[in-house]
C-alpha cells in the first residue's frame, strides 16, 4: 500500500530551532558568530530608501521635457528641504521667472529629459531586525543578517493574527477545556504571553489588549469573534501584519474547541519562562503557521519526544479536522485500502479511528491530522 | 531533446497543484493511447518538505501501485524507459504550486494597451497581481508604493502603439525603476521585466531600466495598432522566463525540470491550449472553468477569440472564506434547501480555509460546499464577462443605419446564447458524487441560454493533455476524445422572465428519444437520454422568451444525451430565486428533487 501521507502540526518538547534574521536590503549586522543574544536585541539594522515622489517638472514649469535638466537649481544626488526652490524658469529677459519649491524633503534622484519628470526620494526609513528568540548566533551573512540557533520547546498553532512578540508565559485558566473569558484576565498579565484553554472570546481579547498582554493563546475561537475583533471579514488567510496591539493564536481551529492536552501540558511545564510568539499565518504559497517558541535552559526536557513522520500507521494518535467529528482525538485502528462510500456519497480512502470515548468511526484520510505522542 | 514518438508506449504526466499533485498514466492499448490509472498526493512545496518532487513521487507511487507497474526508482526518481512491467517512456508535468506564476503588468491606457498586456499575461497562465496604467486614477507616488509592496515574479510593460506615445511608456519605466519591487525569491533574484510596447520607445525604456537587479527582455509590441493585438511573442517570452527564472527558484523544481521530457507548463496555460484545440477542431464556442482551492480560472473561445481570466481569491479551500465574504452568506445559503446555523457555518468555512485538504464527509457538508461553489463560479464568470471584451479604442465607421444600434468597443464577447459547450473541471465539479450535481452547479452558476452541451473533465486531465499536445499531439488527441471529457448532456434554457407557473415553452423531441411537453416558468425537468443518444428538439417559446431564434420564435436544435440527460430549464434568465427564505427553500427543494441531485447519495450510503 502507498504511504498515506497526512499533514500535522508540530508540538515538541525539545528541538533545535534555527531562525534566519534578514534585512530586506543590505545594511549592518551587529552581532558575530558565537554571540548570545536576547529575543529583544537588535541584530541588524539599515535604512530603506525613502518614499518616492515623482514631480512632472515639464508640466509644472510649462517647458519642454528636454529643458528641465538645465532649469534645475538642485542637481541629481543633491539634498533638498521642503519649501526650498529646486527649479526655476529662465523667464523673459531675466524677469518673470517662475520658481518651483519642493513639496517634500529628500534627494533629487533622477531628472528625465524624455518625460520631464523629476524623481524626488524622501528621507531614508530606519529598519531594525530583532533577534526574536534568545539563543546563539551560528552564522552571519555580512550586510544581510544572521542565523540564531537554540534548543527550544516548539508549538505550532493552526491560525493566528499579529506579528512577532515575546514575554513570560502566564496561565489564565486551570484546565485545557476551560474557555477564557474577560474575567480571567488580570492586571499582572501585562507584557505576558497568556494561555487559555478552549475558546477565546472577543471580550477576552479586548480585555487582554487593555491590560497590555502581548499574546493570547487558546484552543479555538469563533469566526464571528475574529470578525468583531478585526473589524472586517478575513477573506484570505494571510496574516501577521495586523496592528492590533496583541498577537492571538489558536492551536486547534475555529469553534468551541479544547486545546490538545499535550499542548496545554507542555506550555504548563514552562509557566513563567520567556516565550517568543508569532501569529503570522499564510495558508497559500509557502505555508506559514503561527508558532510559540520556548528556549530551553540546562536540565529542561533532556529527552526529546518521538517525532512522528507524515505517514498514517495503526496505533498513531490523531485529530479529526472536519465535521461531523471535528476536533475529536483518537488513534488509527484500521487502514482499509478499498475506497469507502461516505455520507456525502463521495468515494474516498478512509481510516477507522478509535476515539478517546472508545467509539470507532470511519473518517476520510484527508480529514485527519497526526499529532505527536 | 528529440523524442522518438513511434516508440512511446507508456506516458506519465503530473500536475502539481497548490493543494494536490495529480498523476495519470497513459498507455498504448491495442494501438491507441488511453488513460489507464490515476493517483494523487498532497503537494509538498511547503516546509518541512519544501520539495515538490516528494509529492510527485508519492502520487506516481500510487499510480504505480494501482497499475502494478514500478514507476519510480529507489531514490524516488522516475524510472525510464518502459519495459513490460515497469517504468515509462515519457514523463511530463504542469505546475501551479507555490502560488503559480505571479505577475504585475503595466500599460499606458487601462482599457487598451494595459488590458492587452493583462490578456497576454493571463493567457500565458499567470496570476495578475495588479495592472498599472497612466489612467488608473492612482497618483504616481501611490503607484510606486503599490509596486514596492507587490512581490511579483515578473513584470510585463506594454504601452503605445508602434510609432505612438513614447513619453507615457518611458514614464511607466520610470515608476518601476525607483520602486525596486522585492521578488519573493529573495534579494539575489534578478527581476525579469518584459517590454512589449511601442518599438520606438524600446531604447529609452532600456536606458531607464538599466539596473543590476533587472533582467530586461524586449519583444514585439503586443498592441502594434489599436485594431490589432499581437499577444503571441509576449506570451512565449513569459513562458520562457517562467521556466528560466521562476521555476528554477521554486523548491525542488530544478530537480523536477531534470526529470521531465518536455518543458514544465503553467497549469492554466496547458488547459487553455487544449480548449483552443477543441474549439478550433469542432468549430464551436466553448467556455471552460477550472475551480481550484485558491483560484478559479475561466477560459472562453468565442468566434475563435480566446480569453482567460483568473479570479485570484475565488476558490474552494484557501479562498473559500473570501467567496463567502464576497458573495455574502445569504447568497450562499439561498442554494441550500434547509436551515443552517450561520455562526457554525462561519467556523466551518474558516476551518476549511486553514486545513484546505479536507473533504466533506456528511451530505449536509457537501450541499453547503456545492452552494459555495455556485457562488464562486457565478462571481468568476461575471468577472470573465467583464474582461472578455472587444478591443477598446478601435475607431469604427458608422453609417446612418447604425444610428440606433451603435456598438462601442469594449462590449463583452461572451454570449451565453451562442455558447455550444460548457466544460467543467476542478475538484468540486469533477469529484461531485453525482454528475447531476455537476450539471446543476454549472447551469445555476453560468446560466446557459438556448442549447448548450455540458461536459466535465473526467478526472481533471486537461492540464496533462495540454502539455502532452505540445510534445505528442496524436496521443493527446486520442486520450482527449476517448477518456477526457464526459458528456453530461444538453441544457435547453429560455431567456426571459415570466410569471411562476405560466407556460414558458413547449417542446417536442424526435429521434432516439421521442416525447413532448410544456415547461412552465420556474420549472426545471430532466429527460432521460443516454450518452450515445441524439434527438431533434423543436421548441416553441411563449411571448417574452427566447431560445435562440428570437423573442417567441420557434427554434430547432440537435441535442445529445449524456450521463445526466436532457435538462429542460424554464426558470428564465437571468435566474432569480425568491427572496423570502422559506419560499426559497421550497423552490430549491423542488429543483433538487426534479434533478434527482441527492437521491443516489442517500441510496448509496444505505447500501454501503
Amino acid at each position: 500500500m502507498a504511504h498515506a501521507y497526512t499533514p500535522g502540526l508540530k508540538v515538541t518538547n525539545r528541538m533545535t530551532y534555527s531562525v534566519i534574521r534578514m534585512l530586506p536590503i543590505k545594511g549592518d549586522v551587529m552581532v558575530k558568530v558565537g554571540d548570545n543574544v536576547n529575543a529583544n536585541q537588535i541584530v541588524a539594522a539599515t535604512y530603506m530608501p525613502g518614499d518616492v515622489y515623482p514631480l512632472n517638472m515639464a508640466n509644472l514649469l510649462a517647458v519642454p521635457p528636454k529643458d528641465v535638466a538645465s532649469l534645475m537649481l538642485r542637481k541629481e544626488g543633491e539634498k533638498v528641504e521642503k519649501g526650498e526652490a529646486i527649479a526655476e524658469t529662465a523667464g523673459l529677459f531675466g524677469k518673470f521667472k517662475k520658481k518651483y519649491n519642493s513639496p517634500y524633503s529628500g534627494t533629487i534622484e533622477t531628472v528625465s529629459d524624455v518625460t520631464g519628470q523629476v524623481i524626488l526620494r524622501g528621507p531614508d526609513i530606519p529598519v531594525e531586525v530583532k533577534a526574536y528568540v534568545t539563543g546563539a548566533v551560528t552564522a552571519v551573512n555580512p550586510e544581510i543578517g544572521c542565523t540564531i540557533e537554540t534548543d527550544v520547546a516548539f508549538i505550532q498553532g493552526i491560525f493566528g493574527i499579529g506579528g512577532e512578540t515575546c514575554g513570560p508565559i502566564k496561565f489564565a485558566v486551570e484546565n485545557c477545556d476551560e474557555a477564557i473569558s474577560a474575567n480571567n484576565i488580570s492586571e499582572d498579565m501585562k507584557g505576558c504571553v497568556v494561555i487559555g484553554g478552549a475558546r477565546i472570546s472577543v471580550e477576552s481579547i479586548e480585555a487582554a489588549r487593555k491590560v497590555g498582554v502581548v499574546a493570547l493563546i487558546g484552543g479555538g475561537m469563533d469566526d464571528q469573534d475574529l470578525r468583531d475583533f478585526l473589524g472586517y471579514d478575513l477573506g484570505v488567510a494571510i496574516t501577521g501584519s495586523e496592528k492590533k496591539g496583541i498577537t492571538v493564536i489558536v492551536t486547534e481551529g475555529f469553534g468551541d474547541i479544547t486545546m490538545a492536552s499535550r499542548t496545554f501540558d507542555l506550555l504548563k511545564k514552562f509557566e513563567g519562562k520567556e516565550a517568543s510568539v508569532n501569529g503570522a499565518t499564510q495558508i497559500r504559497a509557502g505555508v506559514m503557521r503561527p508558532e510559540i517558541i520556548i528556549p530551553l535552559e540546562a536540565g529542561d526536557c533532556e529527552e526529546e519526544t518521538e517525532q512522528v513522520g507524515g505517514y498514517l500507521e495503526i496505533g498513531l494518535p490523531l485529530r479529526i479536522i472536519r465535521d461531523p467529528y471535528f476536533g475529536m482525538l483518537g488513534t488509527v485502528s484500521a487502514l482499509p485500502s478499498e475506497p469507502h462510500v461516505l455520507g456525502s456519497g463521495s468515494k474516498a480512502r478512509v481510516l477507522e479511528v478509535k476515539l478517546s470515548s472508545g467509539e470507532s468511526v470511519i473518517v476520510p484520510r484527508a480529514n485527519v491530522e497526526l499529532i505527536e505522542a | 531533446m528529440t523524442i522518438d514518438l513511434e516508440n512511446i508506449n507508456v506516458i506519465l504526466a503530473t500536475d502539481c497543484g497548490s493543494t494536490t499533485t495529480k498523476a495519470i498514466l497513459i498507455e498504448k492499448v491495442d494501438g491507441t493511447y488511453r488513460q489507464t490509472y490515476r493517483g494523487e498526493a498532497p503537494t509538498t512545496v511547503e516546509k518541512p518538505f519544501a520539495n515538490v518532487t516528494i509529492g510527485v513521487t508519492n502520487a506516481v507511487t500510487e499510480v504505480g501501485e494501482l497499475a502494478g507497474r514500478q514507476l519510480t526508482n529507489e531514490d524516488g526518481t522516475i524510472k525510464t524507459p518502459a519495459s513490460d512491467s515497469d517504468g515509462c517512456d515519457m514523463y511530463i508535468s504542469t505546475s501551479s504550486a507555490g502560488g503559480g506564476l505571479q505577475m504585475m503588468v503595466a500599460g499606458v491606457i487601462a482599457e487598451m494597451t494595459a488590458a492587452s498586456a493583462k490578456r497576454a499575461a493571463l493567457g500565458a497562465g499567470a496570476i495578475v497581481m495588479d495592472v498599472i496604467s497612466s489612467n488608473d486614477k492612482r497618483r504616481p507616488h501611490e503607484q510606486i508604493q503599490r509596486i514596492r509592496e507587490l512581490r511579483p515574479d515578473m513584470i510585463l510593460i506594454s504601452g503605445g502603439t508602434d510609432g505612438g506615445t513614447t513619453e507615457k511608456v518611458v514614464q511607466l519605466a520610470e515608476l518601476i525603476a525607483p520602486a525596486k519591487p522585492q521578488p519573493r525569491f529573495g534579494s539575489e533574484y534578478e527581476m525579469p521585466i518584459i517590454f512589449a510596447g511601442n518599438k520606438m520607445a524600446s531604447g529609452e525604456v532600456e536606458a531607464t531600466l538599466q539596473e543590476d537587479w533587472i533582467d530586461l527582455a524586449v519583444v514585439e509590441n503586443l498592441r502594434p495598432t489599436l485594431e490589432q493585438e499581437n499577444l503571441g511573442p509576449a506570451r512565449d517570452k513569459i513562458h520562457d522566463v517562467f521556466l528560466e527564472h521562476v521555476m528554477a527558484h521554486a523548491p525542488g523544481y530544478d530537480m523536477l525540470m531534470d526529470w521531465t521530457d518536455a518543458d514544465i507548463m503553467p497549469t492554466p496555460g496547458a488547459v487553455g491550449n487544449i480548449l483552443q484545440t477543441i474549439a478550433k477542431k469542432e468549430n464551436i464556442n466553448v467556455v471552460g472553468v477550472d475551480i481550484g482551492g485558491a483560484t478559479t480560472d475561466v477560459f472562453s473561445v468565442f468566434d475563435e477569440t480566446f480569453n482567460r481570466t483568473v479570479s485570484a481569491n475565488l476558490g474552494m479551500s484557501y479562498s473559500i472564506s473570501n467567496v463567502c465574504a464576497e458573495a455574502t452568506m445569504p447568497n450562499v445559503l439561498r442554494w441550500v434547501q434547509f436551515d443552517m446555523d450561520e455562526r457554525q457555518l462561519r467556523n466551518r468555512v474558516k476551518n476549511k480555509m486553514i486545513r484546505p485538504t479536507t473533504i466533506p464527509q456528511s451530505l449536509e457538508s457537501l450541499i453547503f460546499e456545492q452552494a459555495v461553489a455556485r457562488e464562486a463560479l457565478r462571481l468568476a464568470y461575471k468577472q470573465h464577462k467583464e474582461f472578455a471584451t472587444t478591443l477598446k479604442g478601435v475607431q469604427q465607421q458608422r453609417t446612418v443605419g447604425d444610428t440606433f444600434s451603435q456598438q462601442t468597443g469594449g462590449n463583452t464577447i461572451v454570449d451565453n446564447m451562442k455558447l455550444n459547450l460548457l466544460v467543467a473541471s476542478g475538484g468540486v465539479l469533477s469529484h461531485a458524487p453525482s454528475m447531476n450535481q455537476t450539471a446543476m452547479m454549472l447551469i445555476d452558476a453560468f446560466e446557459p441560454e438556448g442549447c448548450t452541451n455540458l461536459a466535465k473533465d473526467s478526472i481533471f486531465m486537461m492540464p496533462h493533455l495540454g502539455v502532452l499536445s505540445a510534445v505528442h499531439p496524436e496521443a493527446a488527441a486520442q486520450v482527449f476524445e476517448r477518456d477526457c471529457l464526459i458528456y453530461l448532456g444538453t441544457c435547453i434554457a429560455a431567456k426571459g422572465l415570466g410569471k411562476e407557473g405560466k407556460p414558458c415553452f413547449s417542446w417536442t423531441l424526435s429521434g432516439d428519444v421521442a416525447t413532448s411537453g410544456t415547461c412552465n416558468f420556474g420549472d426545471i425537468e430532466l429527460i432521460e437520454m443516454g450518452p450515445k443518444e441524439t434527438a431533434t428538439i423543436v421548441c416553441e417559446p411563449a411571448r417574452g422568451f427566447d431560445l435562440g431564434a428570437g423573442n417567441g420564435k420557434k427554434v430547432t436544435h440537435e441535442v445529445c444525451g449524456g450521463t445526466v440527460g436532457l435538462v429542460i430549464d424554464g426558470r428564465g434568465r437571468p435566474l432569480g430565486l425568491p427572496e423570502e427564505r422559506q419560499q426559497c427553500q421550497q423552490t430549491i427543494a423542488r429543483w433538487v428533487e426534479n434533478m434527482a441531485l441527492y437521491k443516489e447519495m442517500e441510496e448509496a450510503v444505505v447500501s454501503a
